[in-house]
């Protein structure tokens, strides 16, 4: 989706900010909306791709002007809705009109560290040789989906070179509109920075981890 | 350490409350009627959101990278294993699970310097560095570390020789970075414990490098 998420190289947002000793949240409401997320993505209703989707899927002019975890907040209500777990009506009174939905599996709290500690791995067995391999010159893919993919828009249609071969990983673009995690071959591909932006650049050179169906032989 | 915490979270709250105004009361409220109602159709278990919120609020943090960089930096082996399987280098020492199932480190050198964005969203590796920091999950950042890496490093105040190449790697994918910043000149003789109170959040990000040994010297005066 080319929507605002897909931030890099444009210009006009000012000088980087950073707070001197920054806590790891400010408000009470965003340690919930936190921990919200966490434990109703650990309700396998939903997978993390249809959850960045679900994020990038806001209006432009509101996911720029809202705060990081007010972008995971209207995420969160989005897929809570598409997922029939609650309605419109319940979320703006917070009172429950309907039985809550069957087979949905509470995280315990004696759940969570194990949950965390195994992780999400996104390595799967790989259902095809990979057709790419170290050093090949590639050049990514002209494209221009309406749903979800991690296919940055300033390294479309842009030649670089294999740098590493990760194995076969879930596929963002699939996995997130539910079409199954049909997992793909994970490159890291080393453009130079002149490729992507001609001289208006200060980089060397930019890397990017992209799944063999963005890329095609040079 | 809890206590100066709860401080420092006290003034940046009020803050943001004379350049937000009421939004954040009122973010508040909307977050309660969504925990309330998500609890009363038993959804979630508030024990379990506390256990979250507890383990990257107090467990999960900078100071397990920083323990890793001062290892590698003692350690030629574990240096070594590092830069080859960093996600079994990193485990080794207790750091494992979500956002940190597929690493790799970076290592910086005399000519490269490796900086790390996420431009689509806010990737980030959680089991050495916590959660990230705002201005790494910002427009400004997300937007111009990928183009314009040198400008960026200048607003962390420091700057790198022009001869040096700066490598900008984009976390599109599960696999998450770990900078390896140089070891700072005048640490010969170091242990481990005395050379992780260098290592800084940002020089792990690649927006910052390690303090030197006048700067540690000057902080704990």
């Amino acid at each position: 989706m080319s929507g605002v998420h897909d931030l890099g190289g444009m210009h006009g947002f000012g000088p980087v900010n950073a707070e001197p000793a920054e806590p790891a949240f400010h408000h009470e409401w965003e340690r919930r909306v936190f921990a919200l997320t966490l434990a109703m993505n650990a309700t396998g209703k939903w997978n993390q791709d249809m959850a960045r989707g679900a994020r990038e899927s806001l209006e432009p002019v509101q996911y720029l002007s809202s705060t990081y975890y007010q972008i995971w907040f209207e995420g969160l209500k989005r897929l809570l809705v598409s997922a029939s777990l609650v309605d419109a009506r319940e979320i703006a009174d917070g009172r429950p009109h309907a039985a809550a939905a069957a087979s949905v599996r509470k995280l315990a709290a004696a759940q969570v560290g194990p949950m965390l500690t195994k992780g999400n791995p996104q390595t799967r067995a790989a259902t095809a040789p990979a057709r790419f391999k170290l050093d090949d010159t590639v050049k990514t893919k002209r494209m221009n989906p309406s749903t979800h993919t991690r296919l940055p828009r300033y390294c479309r249609d842009k030649r670089g070179v294999i740098i590493a071969v990760h194995g076969a990983h879930v596929f963002p673009d699939t996995n997130a509109i539910g079409r199954g995690e049909q997992p793909q071959w994970l490159y890291t591909v080393k453009f130079d920075a002149a490729e992507l932006w001609g001289a208006d650049t200060t980089a060397a050179s930019v890397c990017v981890n992209l799944w063999e169906p963005y890329l095609e032989e040079s | 350490m809890s206590n100066d915490h709860r401080h420092d979270e006290h003034e940046h709250a009020e803050h943001h409350h004379d350049f937000e105004g009421s939004e954040l009361s009122d973010m508040d409220l909307r977050v309660r009627t969504l925990e309330s109602l998500l609890t009363e159709k038993g959804y979630v278990d508030p024990d379990a959101l506390n256990a979250l919120i507890e383990t990257y609020e107090t467990r999960v943090g900078p100071r397990n990278g920083c323990r890793v960089v001062a290892r590698a930096w003692t350690d030629p082996a574990y240096r070594k294993w590092l830069l080859e399987d960093a996600t079994a280098a990193i485990a080794s020492l207790g750091y494992v699970g979500r956002t940190g199932e597929h690493m790799v480190t970076l290592e910086n050198t005399a000519t490269v310097h490796n900086i790390v964005v996420c431009t689509l969203c806010s990737c980030y590796p959680w089991t050495v560095l916590g959660l990230p920091p705002v201005w790494y999950k910002s427009a400004p950042y997300r937007s111009r570390a990928v183009s314009d890496p040198r400008g960026v490093i200048k607003e962390f105040g420091f700057d790198l020789p022009a001869d040096v190449e700066i490598r900008v790697w984009d976390s599109t994918s599960a696999v998450r970075y770990l900078v390896l910043p140089r070891r700072p000149a005048g640490t010969e003789g170091w242990d481990e414990a005395q050379l992780a109170e260098l290592v800084t959040r940002d020089s792990m990000i690649g927006v910052g490098l390690p303090k030197t040994v006048a700067q540690l010297q000057k902080e704990t005066e």
